[in-house]
């Protein structure tokens, strides 16, 4: 009877199983991988299949370990990859500024409104992140290309005598970032400034105090929860990008999504890629780990 | 006032906001019923475009595979999502809780080219070791879709879960209900709105991806953002713009009608919840009332 007990207390209950499931699978499809890159961002290239070569050797009796650091000082020394690496930091912090300064009177908007108008807006907000990236920025190349939309209607208007170039340069980068990651800000923003305490601001407005005193002074400090929040959804992601960049940006536009690809792709250099993405994680390192404490708060109630 | 506040600046921002989201989007459905090859000359309607469609061969079997991958995705996101809001929301205490947690959350913010090589590279190695997946596919597709939209369907229900009222749990778990039958009886089906907009972000997460699935592709499993995105490169072209049209179409009829729907049963069962709460007072009143 105890021996049975004791099976009892050893076999996975319940609880394990469901514990087990999702963290087995997050383990072996999320974490590992990331075990594996850093690995093979130690091998040399290789024409093989895969195209690497092995990092152990048994040879003569003797094992060897053999971390080739080749990938590493080359990004190091290469100027290209530098640059590409603060290109990617600088346009994902110039394009979080503009979602937040747009994303912010959109969400405090929504937030103000009456109940009933509430959930219409957010749909509206929302809907387009359901729907394709690619469409929606493809969309953009037939609006800002030489003889799109955008010049068209400046032609017409007389305000430019010859087309602007506003397709694959940064501006255009700018604008379909903004264009796409903005629900991203809008949000958690909303999420934020719905749960405030109305009676603070009643408050404030018996003591005296006008709107904008008050705004600034209680909504938006309250707010730097979402505002965080919002800043690292856009941020993170946006330093890895890749479609954005290579349809709108041009030559000029060096973002590190961009490079990996084609070192992946193109020059089907698999260590150089690896060690490229080992050093994007290691910048956003920081950054995620922030948004998941954030986060944790926020799934934990 | 009520002049005041209708004209702010945040109600002007949010007009804004919403033409710069919607606009590229209805010119976009609009030139695809033009009828001129050059994209920026209007030549009068046609939807020849679209007619022309359904001979393309190889963009209907990518978009056949693209429908098969995201259902697959949806029905195994929606599973270990919901598990995983389930460990977050109700179990406080187990070790590596914050690994988790990390690990669950991180797929939301992770660049795609990260998480698309790194999976790659695990095919490969696992390819190597136990001879599995010898083709990358459809399987590896589902696998990297699966990995990442957990992580958005973990975050919806898990704010259903959080919010939801637990004394009928408790009451059939006094009953003497086992907890696997409690949790399809009663949770489950208080918290099927918020399964139903998992599925469909993990649907719609899928059908959009064209990052991950470039990478852990194989040779003869493109999908449909792949064959956009191929074209796409290329510049603008009419064909390309009858496609977007239709997924627009689709997907914002889809989002509409999924909440449109939870939106109506939510409603529901406010009502009956309000009613369930005056009938207590109600009852409460007749109970007290002699003595008040």
């Amino acid at each position: 009877m105890s021996a049975l007990n004791w099976l009892k207390q050893r076999l996975p209950n319940g609880k394990h199983a469901l514990i087990g499931i999702p963290f087995a699978w997050m383990l072996l499809f999320f974490l590992l991988p990331f075990a594996i890159i850093l690995k093979i961002s130690f091998a040399e290239a290789d024409i093989a299949i895969p195209p690497y070569t092995s990092l152990v050797e048994w040879a003569d009796e003797k094992l060897a370990i053999l971390l080739n650091l080749g990938n590493y000082i080359l990004l190091s020394e290469d100027k290209l990859y530098i640059a590409a690496y603060l290109g990617s930091v600088k346009i994902a912090l110039i394009s979080t500024f503009w979602c937040l300064l747009l994303g912010y009177p959109m969400a405090y908007a929504i937030s103000r409104s009456s109940p009933s108008m509430r959930p219409v807006w957010l749909l509206l907000v929302m809907m387009p992140t359901w729907t394709a990236l690619l469409i929606r920025v493809y969309a953009w190349m037939g609006i800002l290309s030489n003889n799109g939309l955008l010049n068209g209607f400046l032609l017409w208007t007389g305000l430019i005598s010859e087309p602007l170039q506003i397709l694959n340069t940064n501006l255009a980068v700018y604008i379909g970032i903004v264009y796409a990651y903005l629900p991203f800000m809008v949000l958690p923003l909303y999420a934020n400034l719905a749960k405030h305490d109305q009676s603070l601001l009643e408050a404030a407005a018996d003591l005296g105090a006008r709107r904008h005193t008050s705004f600034w002074r209680i909504t938006f400090p309250l707010s730097k929860g979402g505002i965080i929040t919002g800043c690292m959804l856009v941020f993170i992601p946006v330093v890895g990008e890749f479609v954005i960049p290579e349809l709108l940006g041009g030559p000029e536009t060096l973002m590190i999504g961009k490079v990996l690809w084609q070192e992946f792709f193109n020059n089907r250099d698999w260590p150089v890629a690896s060690a490229l993405a080992v050093i994007m994680l290691l910048i956003l390192l920081i950054p995620i780990v922030f948004f998941n404490r954030a986060q944790a708060k926020e799934l934990e109630g | 006032m009520g002049f005041i506040k209708k004209f702010s600046f945040s109600r002007f921002m949010l007009i804004v906001g919403l033409l710069f989201i919607y606009v590229p989007m209805l010119v976009l459905v609009l030139y695809s019923f033009n009828a001129s090859r050059l994209v920026t000359v209007w030549g009068g309607w046609s939807t020849k475009w679209y007619a022309g469609l359904l001979d393309n061969q190889q963009l209907m079997s990518a978009v056949l595979r693209s429908l098969e991958i995201a259902t697959y995705t949806a029905i195994a996101a929606t599973a270990l999502g919901t598990l995983a809001a389930l460990v977050l929301t109700r179990i406080k205490h187990f070790r590596g809780r914050t690994l988790f947690g990390g690990m669950v959350t991180a797929p939301l913010v992770m660049p795609e080219v990260i998480t698309g090589l790194s999976l790659l590279l695990l095919f490969v190695a696992m390819a190597q070791l136990i001879g599995w997946p010898m083709e990358r596919g459809v399987v590896t597709i589902w696998i990297a879709h699966t990995t990442f939209s957990t992580a958005y369907v973990a975050v919806i229900v898990s704010s259903r879960l959080r919010e939801l009222d637990r004394s009928m749990e408790e009451a059939a778990m006094d009953l003497g209900a086992k907890p696997w039958k409690v949790f399809f009886l009663i949770t489950i089906p208080m918290i099927v709105p918020s399964l139903a907009a998992g599925f469909m972000m993990a649907f719609a997460l899928s059908l959009d991806d064209l990052v991950l699935a470039s990478f852990v592709s194989g040779p003869g499993s493109t999908t449909l953002p792949m064959e956009i995105f191929s074209a796409v490169r290329l510049g603008v072209k009419p064909e390309i713009n009858a496609v977007a049209s239709l997924i627009l179409l689709a997907v914002s009829l889809a989002t509409f009608l999924v909440w449109f729907f939870t939106r109506s049963t939510e409603e529901k069962r406010k009502q009956s919840v309000a009613k369930l709460e005056a009938l207590e007072r109600a009852s409460a009143a007749v109970r007290l009332g002699p003595e008040v």
